[in-house]
């Protein structure tokens, strides 16, 4: 029987939903790691008992879980990040040179192909990769020693490389996103970068059309057409139809489009998701009402779904790795908020409903879908 | 034997319960226990003391025998009650409010 696996990682802890393609009644498992923050978990596409949990604190540092039973148990694999060389300098957020410092990893994405192979991408931000299930990780140093480097500098919310994107029609093409720095490709499986930010526009930087800088939140691929990307800027959606060589703006009539997450239907490589949030400095939703906004044209028009959501008094904030989508036939769409809600659309975002209302704040949501 | 009281979530991740007991050569030292410890337990590598520099993480202390070792020299010989046995090494977290 077919059905899916919501992986939850929380500030306090890792939660599995599980439900049968109904997506109505669920079992709720947890907290897995309690105390401890969770900031991403990701099965292998490979083999979906193959889990993968970013586990860290700021008593304890990073611990790399692993689980080959779909979650019913984990174990403490290889946690040794080590930047490759002389660490070398990026610059602070007084403009002053800074040595890069490993303090976490945000984002587990395991290889298309082969479920030992998972690429990190950590803060401060760096891209590694294991190729022994987790048991050691080797920077793709590529990345940093890209020329712009040192002139790349944190956000508030740290320098953090937060999205990996793997392209499986182009063995070895990767897009990550790295806030404050921007989006780069790689079209050798990591080995050198370049950036991808023609066409971002931030007012927030000296030079608003920069090769670097920019505060790129959250890039999206639909695995069937993946030249097309969509981008969750700090401010603006955007859309690039040669894989990032060029950006346009596809904002539209969004109410706001400053926001963290953006996903694809798993069916139609048109529709996509956001959730808008007021501004930069009011991280909730526009007016108290959580939407979450559907275009079915690729951008521009944009409608909200709100059915089962609160439209009235709402302000939690939904994190840029917090939302997911699943590949049932009637696609699922899923997000998480930092008032600690997992909602569920079974129907492609008409109607929602709460999975769980009271978990601690929610950092990341990802999807399996089980034959 | 060397007595070592890890907190709750290294114990919970070492998968032990109660104190730790583990064999030290001499000379007994911070850096020898914790050199014991992430031998016998891999998976707490890290979580104490950075992998690469060995320094203590900043939001952990060492204590022995009513006294906080935490800024003695990682090099420096432990109490004569730690190294006899009588009294445990804790390794403690520090406070958080909220």
């Amino acid at each position: 029987m077919s059905g899916v696996r919501v992986l939850v990682g929380t500030r306090k802890g890792a939660f599995i939903l599980t439900s049968d393609a109904g997506r109505k009644d669920w079992q709720v498992d947890g907290p897995h790691f309690g105390g401890w923050e969770i900031y991403h978990l990701k099965g292998s596409p490979v083999d979906p008992n193959r889990i993968y949990a970013s586990q860290s604190n700021a008593w304890f540092g990073q611990v790399i879980q692993r689980s080959d039973d779909g979650g019913k148990t984990f174990n403490p694999m290889g946690n040794k990040f080590v930047y490759e060389g002389l660490p070398g300098t990026h610059l602070w957020y007084d403009g002053t040179p800074h040595p890069w410092e490993f303090k976490r990893v945000w984002h587990l994405e395991p290889s298309l192909t082969d479920a030992d192979t998972v690429y990190a991408g950590v803060e401060d931000a760096a891209m590694f990769r294991t190729t022994d299930g987790g048991q050691s990780w080797q920077e793709l140093s590529g990345l940093r020693a890209h020329g712009s480097g040192k002139y790349w500098q944190p956000g508030a919310g740290g320098m953090c490389l937060h999205t990996i994107v793997l392209d499986p029609h182009h063995p070895g093409r990767i897009y990550i996103a790295i806030s404050a720095a921007g989006a780069f490709r790689s079209d050798d499986d990591g080995a050198t970068w370049r950036p991808i930010n023609r066409g971002l526009k931030s007012g927030q930087i000296p030079d608003p059309d920069a090769e670097v800088g920019h505060c790129v939140h959250r890039i999206a691929m639909h695995p069937q057409r993946p030249n097309v990307l969509f981008m969750q800027k700090h401010w603006d959606i955007m859309r690039s139809d040669n894989g990032g060589d060029d950006w346009s703006e596809v904002s539209g009539n969004l109410p706001s489009d400053f926001g963290f997450p953006i996903d694809i239907h798993a069916h139609e490589p048109d529709t996509i998701y956001v959730v808008p949030i007021k501004s930069d400095s009011e991280h909730y939703p526009p007016e108290g009402k959580l939407r979450v906004y559907r275009s079915r044209t690729g951008g521009n028009d944009w409608e909200p779904l709100t059915n089962g959501l609160p439209q009235a008094n709402c302000y939690v904030n939904v994190l840029r790795d917090a939302m997911a989508v699943d590949r049932l036939d009637s696609c699922g769409i899923y997000f998480g908020t930092t008032g600690g809600q997992v909602y569920v659309s079974p129907d492609s975002g008409d109607h929602w409903a709460p999975i769980v209302r009271d978990l601690p704040p929610v950092v990341s949501v990802e999807v399996q879908t089980l034959a | 034997m060397i007595r070592v009281q890890l907190p709750q979530h290294l114990r919970l991740l070492a998968q032990v319960t109660g104190e730790v007991a583990i064999e030290v050569a001499a000379p007994v030292t911070q850096r020898t226990v914790l050199d014991a410890l992430e031998a016998r337990y891999p998976m707490l590598r890290g979580t104490i003391r950075d992998q690469v520099t060995a320094h203590r993480r900043a939001f952990l202390r060492f204590y022995a025998c009513k006294r906080d070792l935490s800024l003695e020299s990682p090099d420096a010989e432990l109490p004569e009650e730690v190294i006899a046995g009588r009294e445990p090494l804790l390794v403690v977290g520090a406070l958080a409010g909220g």
